[in-house]
């Protein structure tokens, strides 16, 4: 009886695999080639060995390409999620390790989050036979206000890591400064002391001739992570809630010369033009609007659509990692609150591609970017809408999760359900 | 000792109990000595609720949801008295009342969260303002909601920005039991009395599963307390009713021997079996904080075994798992759209439960436990819908709306009040800019009782909570 379960499992597991890279043509659909704009209709998308290799209006379909016929529907790059702990977290609560939480490590300026993580967490189909196909994932919890290198993720069946040490995570609001010392005035001094230490020694090695550098000692991950934030070479996605202390990240980044995306940010839109004129980006939830404490009372979900008239370039964090496919209801409830639609289509493709160093190969629908493509039967950010197809670095999803399958099994109810495959 | 602050409206099975009440009280003694007779006030914080202003309104040409199942395009509304006073076609504007036009938009019954922490864990959500899980015993009947609701939390003019004109507060889910809820209209009040719903039943809150036995068995509280597992959960409830029995026993037999003419001595009071034997008296609701389906299946007979109702499972995220069984016991499941995953009794949720369990023919309730969510369940009732539909459960939008008022109405005992847009009923009233399952319409009008609470399209005119007053952001659009 075992060994028959376990082939019969097998042989489900197989039967969800995922067909890999084939030629496919997506045809007839109402496209959004950059973002929100760039629309094409009857679209003609092809995909080859991963990658899109043409988008036209009309355009016939080379042979040996499988048609999804997306006609009456809409077409988009996948969403991306720019806040998750993605493949880093199972059950949080009383349910095993949750590896984006490291409450007892200090110092994780160098710690990459990519050991950690799991492609086999369940959250990840359900995430992505949402539509949502990329996600931005860190720690969330250390023992002071260093949260180590986040990444990108492509929520594929393998090789999902997208770019490794995309960020070196910061946080600096209320939480950190109560663990470095109690005070945000330690927090802050702290920060200053370490880059500028940082500097120093990145100057100093700068003046040594090519002998003294074949002696010096090969740099700790901490150092290297320091040296690229520093060489502008990463960014670093801060988390910082109040407007006084994002005068503060202000001036830090005008000090140091960094690049800076600016998560949380419930304040961000009282000092929207500073932060355009920065080049500080900024990665909210829009449906954050209630004063739940001393750092976030200005918050509001008028938030996303002030700041990008101002011209800040803005991308959305989901209601928690298990539902990061929330991400598309709350660009939806930006849009309500005055961001307009197709700014907030580039807030979960564009935008967060650019902020997180993956733009290149991801984030619009174009010649020689990686196929993450979503067939939607409606406005992508309805709540009665949802995918028909979804593509991944050109591989065609199942829409399969274990939700769905538990779905399946209950749909009519019996005595035994267990025994339904 | 008599019993005050009953008053008309009180629905029918709490007048019932005070008529009993009052006939023990009219009982005169026998020719023994006797003392006076001993009657327990059941309502000792009456609510001193009143409607706010307001004038008649006709509200003309819009798509109306009459919360019970049905539809009509175009029609109107009439407002008087805090009333709906009639709905249809060609209704005669009453002098001076006010007429808005609201041809393409729609008009629901204002939306009931059944599941709110709302002033008992207010924000700013800081230590000091922790006041919703009395954790020093696992059974604290003896708590109540509203003794911690602090009226000033801007929550709840965040609610009425999305539709919510009732709502029921209730303490936390660490205990087995965790004490009483309050149900409130969704107005700005002095003091929590001023929100209380006239003359609905209390609540009691209890909790299934993780929550107990994580809190009182992890040792944080001293070595002596239970539960440790669901076993001890379970056997906590048990004793707390059978506790309660012999409570009822005691003050039944005290009544006897009152009426009797024995010179007799109430028993003690106890403020925790006080509620309990409510509960079995059934004057106050169970709401029972509960996830998984074998918990719930193991209620259903602690249920019987004991003589009382459960009104609703709260979160029942495997309602779906037995939905049949749920119809059968008359016991409704408020439940989350998509929220999931975070512990492992939330694991096995799916997008389907609410429409799964209405497909049942038992009772679906949207709710929120959230102070963001409860702003929007329209949006979570639009995601479930549309998850239903295609798992091929066809259901439209006027029955979808029953989870957000009619049944929530029914569990917590006040559906002859509000709940449906009908003649006669308390208006509790939305008016929408459009769809209310488009992720773009909002609230334009929230009405309570008849009075505007809420006026999107006047910022102005919009309450600011005393918190708020001279903070960042304050009367900004929200």
């Amino acid at each position: 009886m075992r060994k028959l379960i376990s082939i019969a499992a097998i042989a489900a597991a197989s039967f969800t695999a995922t067909v890999s890279a084939e030629d496919i043509a997506i045809t007839g659909g109402k496209a959004f080639t950059n973002g929100g704009s760039g629309e094409v209709e009857n679209a003609t998308i092809l995909v080859s060995d991963g990658k899109i290799t043409s988008v036209t209006p009309g355009g016939s379909v080379p042979n040996g390409y499988r048609v999804i016929d997306a006609s009456g529907k809409w077409v988009t790059a996948g969403f991306m999620a720019a806040d998750t702990s993605l493949g880093l977290t199972e059950v949080s609560l009383s349910g095993g390790i949750n590896d984006a939480s490291a409450p007892k490590e200090k110092g994780a300026i160098g710690l990459s989050v990519v050991p950690a993580f799991n492609p086999a967490n369940i959250f990840i189909p359900n995430t992505r036979i949402e539509g949502v196909t990329r996600a931005m994932t860190r720690m969330t919890t250390s023992s002071d206000m260093w949260l180590g290198l986040g990444a990108v993720l492509k929520l594929t069946d393998d090789d999902m890591v997208a770019q490794e040490k995309a960020f070196l995570a910061i946080e600096l609001d209320e939480g950190s400064a109560g663990k470095v010392g109690g005070s945000r005035a330690v927090l802050w001094s702290k920060l200053h002391e370490k880059f500028q230490a940082a500097k120093d020694k990145m100057d100093a090695a700068a003046k040594k001739d090519d002998d003294d550098k074949k002696d010096a000692k090969r740099a700790s991950a901490a150092d290297a992570t320091l040296n690229a934030v520093l060489s502008g070479d990463m960014p670093i996605y801060a988390i910082v809630n109040r407007k006084a202390d994002i005068l503060q990240l202000i001036a830090f980044q005008k000090r140091f010369g960094i690049r800076v995306i600016l998560g949380g940010a419930a304040e961000a839109w009282m000092v929207a033009d500073m932060l355009a004129a920065s080049g500080i980006s900024v990665v909210l939830d829009p449906t954050a609007n209630l004063p739940g404490n001393f750092d976030v009372l200005g918050q509001t979900s008028a938030a996303a659509g002030r700041l990008h008239a101002a011209g800040v370039k803005v991308a959305f964090i989901p209601p928690g990692t298990h539902n990061s496919r929330l991400v598309v209801q709350n660009a939806g409830i930006a849009v309500s609150m005055g961001m307009p639609w197709a700014a907030a289509m580039d807030a979960l493709t564009v935008n967060p591609a650019e902020m997180f160093g993956v733009g290149d190969s991801y984030g619009k629908l174009a010649a020689g970017m990686d196929a993450d493509i979503v067939v939607w039967d409606g406005d992508p950010l309805e709540l009665m809408s949802s995918p028909d197809a979804v593509l991944i670095a050109g591989t065609d999803m199942p829409l399969v999760s274990r939700q769905t399958k538990l779905r399946d099994r209950y749909k009519d109810l019996d005595r035994s359900p267990a025994f339904h495959r | 000792m008599k019993i005050r602050g009953l008053n008309s409206t009180m629905l029918k099975r709490t007048a019932v109990v005070a008529a009993l009440g009052l006939v023990a009280a009219a009982c005169t003694p026998g020719d023994g000595e006797q003392g006076e007779f001993v009657d327990i006030d059941r309502d000792p914080f009456p609510s001193s609720y009143t409607p706010l202003p307001s004038s008649a309104t006709l509200i003309t040409g819009a798509t109306i949801l009459d919360g019970n199942g049905g539809r009509v395009e175009g029609d109107s509304i009439l407002i008087e008295n805090g009333k709906v006073s009639a709905i249809g076609a060609d209704i005669a504007v009453p002098d001076g009342a006010t007429v808005i036009d609201a041809a393409g938009r729609w008009i629901t019954p204002g939306i009931i969260d059944v599941h709110s922490h709302l002033g008992v864990y207010p924000s700013p959500g800081v230590q000091a303002h922790s006041d919703g899980n009395e954790v020093g015993a696992p059974v604290t009947a003896d708590a109540w909601a509203e003794h911690a609701l602090w009226p000033h939390d801007p929550g709840f003019i965040r609610t009425a920005a999305g539709g919510i004109t009732s709502l029921q507060l209730l303490p936390g889910s660490a205990n087995l039991v965790g004490g009483r809820s309050v149900t409130i209209k969704n107005v700005p009040g002095r003091v929590a009395q001023d929100m209380k719903f006239p003359g609905a039943p209390y609540g009691l809150k209890m909790a299934c599963g993780e929550n107990p036995k994580r809190v009182y068995g992890d040792g944080s509280r001293g070595g002596n307390f239970r539960p440790h597992t669901r076993m001890g959960n379970v056997s906590g409830y048990r004793q707390a009713w059978a506790d309660a029995q012999d409570y009822q026993r005691q003050w039944d037999k005290y009544e006897r021997d009152y009426k009797a003419g024995k010179d007799v001595l109430p028993p003690a009071r106890d403020l925790n079996l006080d509620t309990l034997a409510g509960v079995l008296r059934g004057e106050i609701r169970v709401h029972m904080h509960c996830y998984r389906g074998d918990d719930m299946g193991t209620m259903l007979d602690v249920m019987k075994e004991f003589d009382y109702q459960i009104a609703s499972f709260q979160h029942a995220v495997e309602s779906y798992k037995i939905a049949d069984k749920l119809a059968e016991n008359n016991v409704c499941s408020a439940m989350w759209a998509d929220w999931y995953g975070f512990k492992m009794e939330a694991y096995d949720g799916i997008r389907e439960n609410i429409p799964f369990v209405h497909k049942a023919g038992a009772c679906a309730i949207v709710h929120s436990d959230s102070s963001s969510g409860v702003q929007r369940l329209n949006q979570e009732a639009a995601k479930a819908l549309a998850d239903g539909r295609k798992a091929g459960v066809d259901i439209s939008k006027a029955d979808a709306w029953t989870w957000l008022s009619l049944n929530p109405a029914k569990s917590l005992g006040i559906d002859t009040k509000t709940g449906t847009l009908a003649a006669g009923k308390d208006a509790d009233i939305v008016l929408w800019s459009g769809d209310p399952f488009s992720v773009y319409s909002k609230a334009d009008l929230t009405f309570v009782d008849g009075a505007v609470v809420f006026d999107r399209l006047n910022p102005d005119n919009n309450p600011v909570m005393d918190f708020e007053l001279g903070q960042p952001g304050e009367g900004d659009v929200k």
